[in-house]
């Protein structure tokens, strides 16, 4: 009976492919960005976990200086004399030609097995580790990278990440000028002493402890958050397309129900075969999703990695792992999305009187008593975000502000279409108008939905491209200010370095040097960097708090600038001394922007920072010369020092480069975005194909009373585009509102730094184009459908129950 | 003569083949006349209204109104048809659900172009809409949803009304009052009426029965 | 001549290199490396205390190294071990952490039924481990050996010993009246045919007093104790494979020192008999015999743990028996260390080291 049963609800499908296709194409779809966003995630926060596992030691307990003061080696020996089994550690950035290395410096002796990222095995390994050349334990593309560029050996190890280097700490505090300092001091897990004591053992220290999150993962918050957040909209929208296609299916099937019904099959059972066939549909689906999510992800990956790599210096690789427990969640999500898009249509079976009428419901009104509410709550949205958008703080309320400014804009658009059809409606002079705005109002209803879906996704795609194309066009002017200088060159060594100066010296070139270090200033690893008293930065740098005169307080040696993100992180202010390490102290007297820099920095004088880091690298120098001379300039570099390509660079060539970097940035959030686009267009075509079915009854009195059917369809891609330009068009201020959230308080908490907004009508156009064109697509069949509809199917209308 | 049809001939291809459902109709109507159409289920009296009415096209045969065959009209010369010279009252889903009560009433009428506000207002008066107007269809009970679509036919006062089964799913007693209400209207209105009804007794009460037997005028 | 040395500098450079067990199957081969900047012992040096009780960062190896067997009140006896050894990355010392010097300590304690181990390792030029003189001191962490000797005495005539590891910790008094002995000829050491030597003396003369803590207990103790001191630059013979080291505390109040180096062929035995009074005298390497009597399994390996050692010349004829067949080293290079007894024409106390096995 039960089989029999629910062969009889299949059959529906076999004569309804489109209907069956919208269904898994519509949770495939969700389940797909949804999966594919947390195969992001979860690759990114497993690339920070191991990161954090191999270079900071993560798992262990770690003692970190106070702020305010060094670990030196007299107190790691102290707790060590004590019988505690710690080891140390120094690290920081360190440059080798142009390539920019996290250094490690370890002590094997004493690091942990725990803490050992990479196997030194054999006598021979220690040796040349902790011999007198030292040796860089790196990746095998950090290997390739640095390859010609340092005179210590490389090993590889596939263990340790791009762009970090281990080395003996000996070596780590030789390059890095530590000069016996510490960084942190890794905590082995097992201890003849009880650990509890040891912060008394050590109350110079912070003691940290393992479970907290990675700097970086701390630092990507925002980003995954981010991703996330598109993710779920997709996921959300993906599910307008399967609740409204199941409604669909069982609206048709009513009749179906009620024959199952009679002919003996139990309430009861009709609901579970129901389930069952939803729970099927939802698994094969969601496989495709999951399997689409997967291809996704793997496309996207590479842009994730790059964008993170640049705006945050995390390491992701760019390949993705099969993760069983994510493929688990995305068949969850795809069960759980099917069963929420289904729940109502199956409470409504549930309801269903055996012997009820299969009447259509002819037109499900927008009741008043849900408009007003809808009202009601999407102002209270509004008002809550203004208020936490003026009162809050931090990145979560930031995003709050988002979310309650996005829903409570989608819910208030159906009442405000619903009241602007009525204006339209009470004005129009002809009765075909007339007909027109009020029929236009009884599909808001069945497209309501939908409409908010598309409300959401063109204003998210108008507020982020807005976000970037400012930022894009913020940080382009930033490089013309920053990159003043017309060639950028780099000495392999001090003695090319110390050539180079002298060469350059009398060939009317201004040389600006480049030289920096990190030290722990306020507790922070910072850059410093040193400038020269020259008009390049006088006229180009870009500062945003001081004016021309902190140049002469910085060429004297006692000040310094600092970069925006320093700044906003709320402990520097202008006038306030800071202590530079080794208790050089300089006053703070302005603030310049910084973009794309995860870190903090320090400008001082050149000179001084010299004077008091003698042992800097004195490699990299910016030169100004007349822009004719300096292809030439470059050329004879290039030939008197044999320098490589990538150690003489034009500014032309820096800016591109940069610019490269930047675009590479925003190609996931640009993807993402057009793929929520899509699956608010595929959600608008399903509700539309929904709707066409439940139409007749609606259109059939018009034609029998003279209207042609062509006429009929064009009124309706008429107003399938006049709801999408409507929708568009409330789409802009939202999308202006949701840019200004995220340039004026998503950056300043994600990244430190606040941006001017540039509006770009442009672009608007050009989406607008896309939706338009969308828009004709989603109506296409559903029109095409009733253009081409049998008279009979018209005619059966007034005399037969459907 | 108002509506002349000779000849006509209509069939429905099915999956066991073409069904001939008019077998050759001949018919005469003079204008303001009433006429009831009757005949079992499938005798093809819905089908002979709707190619009357301009719905769905004839096989062959000519269905000449006020000298013109439109039998052989395009689509569009149809819909115009449609518009000014026929009035339809069918079984049920008569009312455009969203438009109230006074809108659909005057919705054919403004699509002809004619509108006669004090017609329209004795209308609603004698069918006792007045205090509907502003309902829309769903608020509104079986009869008063034909009531309406009554209305609405006469209110565009064309030459021919076409009515099939219009009390079909109404109880005897409001069946009776609608169809009363229609012919005293009609006759008011200066229309003809064709009705289809399976009812002898509703039969009746009009000018002249036609009876329809497997696709032909027959008894 | 010598001993120990070889076993120490194997251990030595294995427990560097975080080897593990199976490597030694491939022979010592590289694992002394050259002597290349390293000084070379030379005969004819001769002992200069308290210099020489400090270390000698021109030499790649050298090692402090104690031996205990211990007894309490109750009768109960155990067997402990402190050693601090050296092994240097090129010659000399320098400052922080760019000093090449590498320190490692090994720590035990042996029952009849556990053996407690525990290590050490730390890097020189930073304070965390080293050997001082006037007055001695060696330490690594928190583990130390002082010198607590009065003015006219040899600094290490008096040493207080400290050591801890997991489940075990302990602080003893060595006490002796009697100087230090040079091993081999006048302190040089040859451990091969072809050459290798070191250079070599000892204290085996401690009387001991002290407290251990096993088991979380308490324990006080008295017992003999013996210092080996060594330091050299060179390899071992490329043949040799590993060694059986015994030092004997006879009842007499005599000593005797003996080890052999195995190879493939017969091994090169080295023995010194040394008198209560601490005249030193070595034995004709032809009239030593070892002989293995029984192996237990230990660590997954047979391990022989009872010896007949012959001395014609001495009329010594003697079988040891370790005190836990289990005293197996489970630091980063593995080999066996413990205490032992022994009857037959003498009986008395030692301790017995076994490597390559």
């Amino acid at each position: 009976m039960k089989r029999v049963a629910l062969w009889a609800l299949l059959s529906h499908w076999r004569h309804r492919p489109l209907q069956f296709l919208t269904l898994l194409l519509g949770i495939s779809l969700a389940t797909a960005l949804w999966s594919g966003v947390q195969a992001i995630n979860a690759e990114a926060r497993a690339s920070y976990a191991r990161a954090a596992s191999v270079l900071e030691q993560g798992d262990l307990i770690q003692l970190l200086p106070q702020p305010g003061r060094q670990i030196t080696v007299a107190d790691y020996v102290s707790l060590r004399r004590a019988g505690w089994v710690v080891s140390p550690v120094i690290e920081g950035g360190y440059r080798f030609g142009e390539a920019r290395i996290r250094l490690i410096g370890i002590d094997p002796l004493s690091m942990p097995r725990e803490g050992r990222a990479f196997e030194i095995s054999g006598g021979n390994d220690i040796s040349s580790f902790m011999g007198a050349e030292g040796e860089l334990v790196v990746s095998a593309a950090t290997a390739a990278k640095l390859d010609g560029k340092t005179d210590i050996p490389l090993k590889i190890a596939a263990e340790v990440p791009n762009d970090a280097a281990f080395t003996d700490i000996a070596v780590a505090d030789r390059l890095l000028q530590r000069n016996g300092s510490i960084d942190r001091i890794v905590v082995a897990p097992s201890q003849q002493l009880d650990v509890s004591d040891l912060q008394e053992a050590a109350p110079w220290a912070v003691l940290r402890s393992p479970s907290e999150k990675p700097d970086v993962a701390q630092l990507t918050d925002s980003f995954h958050l981010n991703l996330t957040a598109f993710g779920f909209l997709a996921f959300v929208v993906g599910l307008f397309i399967v609740y409204s296609t199941i409604g669909l299916s069982f609206e048709q099937r009513r009749s179906t129900f009620r024959t199952l019904r009679s002919l003996g099959v139990s309430l009861q059972s009709l609901i579970v075969l129901l389930m069952l066939e939803l729970a099927v549909f939802g698994l094969v689906a969601g496989l495709l999703g999951v399997t689409i999510g997967y291809l996704l992800a793997s496309t996207l990956l590479p842009g994730v990695a790059a964008t993170l790599q640049g705006l945050y210096g995390a390491s992701v690789s760019g390949s993705l792992a099969l993760r069983p427990e994510w493929w688990g969640a995305g068949l969850a999500m795809a069960l759980a999305g099917t069963a929420c898009a289904s729940a109502q249509n199956l409470w409504q079976v549930k309801q269903l009187p055996i012997l009820s009428a299969a009447q259509p419901r002819a037109w499900a009104g927008l009741s008043a008593r849900v408009l007003r509410a809808q009202v009601v709550c999407g102002l209270l949205l509004l008002v809550l975000s203004a208020v936490l958008a003026f009162a809050g703080t931090g990145l979560v309320v930031g995003f709050a502000v988002l979310g309650a400014l996005l829903l409570g804009a989608a819910l208030l658009l159906p009442p405000l279409m619903s009241g602007f059809l009525k204006l339209a409606e009470s004005c129009a002079g002809g009765a075909v108008t007339q007909w027109f705005w009020a029929d236009t109002r009884v599909q808001l209803p069945g497209l309501s939905l939908a409409l908010m879906a598309l409300l959401l996704a063109l204003s998210a795609n108008i507020g982020v491209g807005t976000m970037v194309s400012s930022f894009r066009l913020t940080f382009i002017g930033w490089l013309d200010q920053r990159l003043a200088a017309e060639l950028y060159v780099t000495a392999r060594d001090e003695d090319e370095a110390a050539r180079l100066r002298q060469w350059l010296d009398g060939r009317h070139v201004t040389v600006l040097p480049i030289w920096s270090t990190e030290g722990q200033v306020l507790g922070r690893q910072v850059e410093i960097y040193g400038v020269a008293d020259d008009a390049t930065y006088r006229d180009h740098w870009p500062l945003i708090r001081g004016n021309q005169d902190v140049w002469d307080a910085i060429a004297s040696g006692n000040s310094a600038l600092v970069n925006e993100q320093f700044w906003r992180q709320g402990e520097v202010d202008i006038g306030q001394e800071l202590e530079l390490p080794g208790g050089w102290k300089v006053k703070v007297v302005g603030v310049y922007s910084d973009y794309g820099n995860p870190n903090g920095q320090v400008i001082v004088d050149v000179t001084a920072l010299a004077q008091h880091y003698p042992d800097i690298p004195k490699l990299r120098y910016g030169l100004r010369a007349a822009p004719a001379v300096a292809a030439d300039l470059q050329r004879q570099l290039m030939d008197e020092f044999g320098l490589p390509d990538g150690n003489v660079l034009d500014q032309a060539s820096v800016k591109q480069r940069s610019r490269e970097v930047f675009d590479q940035t925003f190609t996931v959030t640009g993807a993402l975005n057009v793929l929520t686009l899509a699956v608010a267009g595929f959600a608008m075509f399903a509700s539309l194909l929904t709707l066409s079915g439940r139409r007749l009854p609606q259109l059939a009195p018009v034609w029998a009373m003279g209207m042609r059917r062509r006429d009929l369809a064009l009124l309706e891609v008429v107003r399938t585009l006049l709801l999408w330009s409507a929708t568009f068009v409330a789409a802009i201020p939202l999308g202006l509102v949701l840019a200004w959230v995220l340039l004026s308080i998503i950056n300043v908490e994600a990244f430190g730094w606040k941006l001017p907004m540039h509006v770009f009508p442009l672009d608007w156009l050009w989406l607008g184009l896309v939706a338009l064109g969308a828009a004709l697509l989603s109506v296409l069949l559903p029109v095409k459908r009733l253009a081409t509809v049998h008279p009979a199917d018209l005619l059966r209308i007034f005399a037969n129950e459907r | 003569m108002l509506l002349t049809i000779s000849g006509l001939t209509k069939s429905y291809s099915t999956a066991e083949g073409p069904i001939a459902v008019l077998k050759g109709i001949d018919l005469q109507l003079q204008a303001g006349e009433t006429v009831a159409l009757t005949g079992e289920s499938g005798s093809g009296k819905s089908t002979l209204l709707h190619l009357v009415g301009g719905l769905d096209q004839p096989d062959a045969g000519r269905i000449i109104v006020n000298d013109r065959d439109i039998a052989t009209l395009a689509d569009a010369e149809r819909a115009l048809y449609r518009r000014h010279e026929v009035g339809l009252v069918f079984q049920q889903f008569n009312l455009i659900p969203s438009l109230d009560v006074a809108a659909n009433i005057a919705f054919h009428a403004r699509l002809a172009g004619r509108q006669e506000p004090e017609w329209e207002r004795q209308l609603v008066e004698k069918l006792g809409l007045t205090a509907l107007l502003n309902r829309y269809p769903e608020q509104l009970s079986g009869g008063q949803q034909q009531r309406v679509a009554i209305a609405r036919s006469l209110a565009v006062r064309p030459p021919l009304i076409l009515a099939d089964e219009p009390t079909g799913n109404l109880d005897e007693a409001t069946g009776d009052a609608v169809l009363d209400l229609m012919l005293s209207l009609s006759g008011e209105a200066g229309s003809a009426l064709l009705l289809v009804t399976h009812s002898m007794r509703l039969a009746g009460k009009l000018d002249r029965q036609i009876m329809l037997r497997a696709g032909r005028i027959g008894g | 001549m010598n001993d120990s040395w070889s076993k120490r500098a194997l251990a030595l450079l294995l427990l560097i290199a975080a080897l593990p067990v199976v490597v030694l199957a491939q022979g010592f081969a590289g694992l002394g490396s050259d002597a290349e900047g390293f000084s070379v012992p030379r005969r004819g040096t001769l002992m200069a205390f308290p210099a020489d009780h400090g270390p000698h960062p021109d030499f790649r190896i050298e090692w402090w190294y104690v031996t205990a067997n211990l007894e309490a009140e109750d009768g109960r006896v155990f067997g402990v071990q402190w050693t601090l050894f050296r092994s240097a990355l090129a010659p000399g010392n320098a400052e922080g952490w760019r000093d090449p010097q590498i320190w490692i300590g090994h720590a035990a304690l042996t029952t009849p039924d556990h053996h407690y181990v525990a290590e050490r390792l730390g890097r020189g030029g930073i304070g965390q481990a080293g050997v001082e003189t006037t007055p001695f001191r060696a330490w690594i962490d928190h583990w130390e050996m002082k010198s607590n000797s009065l003015p006219d005495e040899d600094e290490l005539a008096r040493l207080d010993l400290f050591a801890a590891g997991d489940a075990f910790s302990y602080q003893l008094t060595l006490e002796t009246s009697t100087p230090p002995v040079p091993q081999g000829d006048r302190g040089y050491s040859v451990k091969s045919e072809a050459g290798q030597a070191s250079h070599y003396y000892s204290q085996p003369f401690y009387q001991i007093k002290g407290a251990l803590v096993v088991g979380g207990k308490p324990v006080a103790i008295t017992g003999k104790g013996w210092l080996d001191r060594e330091w050299s630059s060179q390899p071992l013979a490329a043949d040799q494979e590993g060694w059986d080291w015994f030092s004997l505390h006879l009842d007499s109040g005599d000593k005797l020192m003996a080890f052999r180096l195995r190879d493939a062929a017969g091994g090169f035995i080295s023995a010194n008999w040394i008198k209560a009074d601490g005249e030193t005298e070595m034995i004709d390497t032809e009239s030593v015999s070892l002989e293995p009597l029984r192996t237990a399994k230990v660590n997954g390996r047979p391990v022989p743990v009872e010896w007949r050692i012959q001395v014609p010349a001495k009329r010594v004829d003697i079988t040891t028996h370790a005190l836990n067949d289990q005293s197996w080293m489970g630091t980063s290079t593995p080999y066996w260390e413990g205490p032992i007894r022994f009857g037959g024409s003498h009986s008395g106390v030692g301790y017995l080291e076994m490597t390559g096995y």
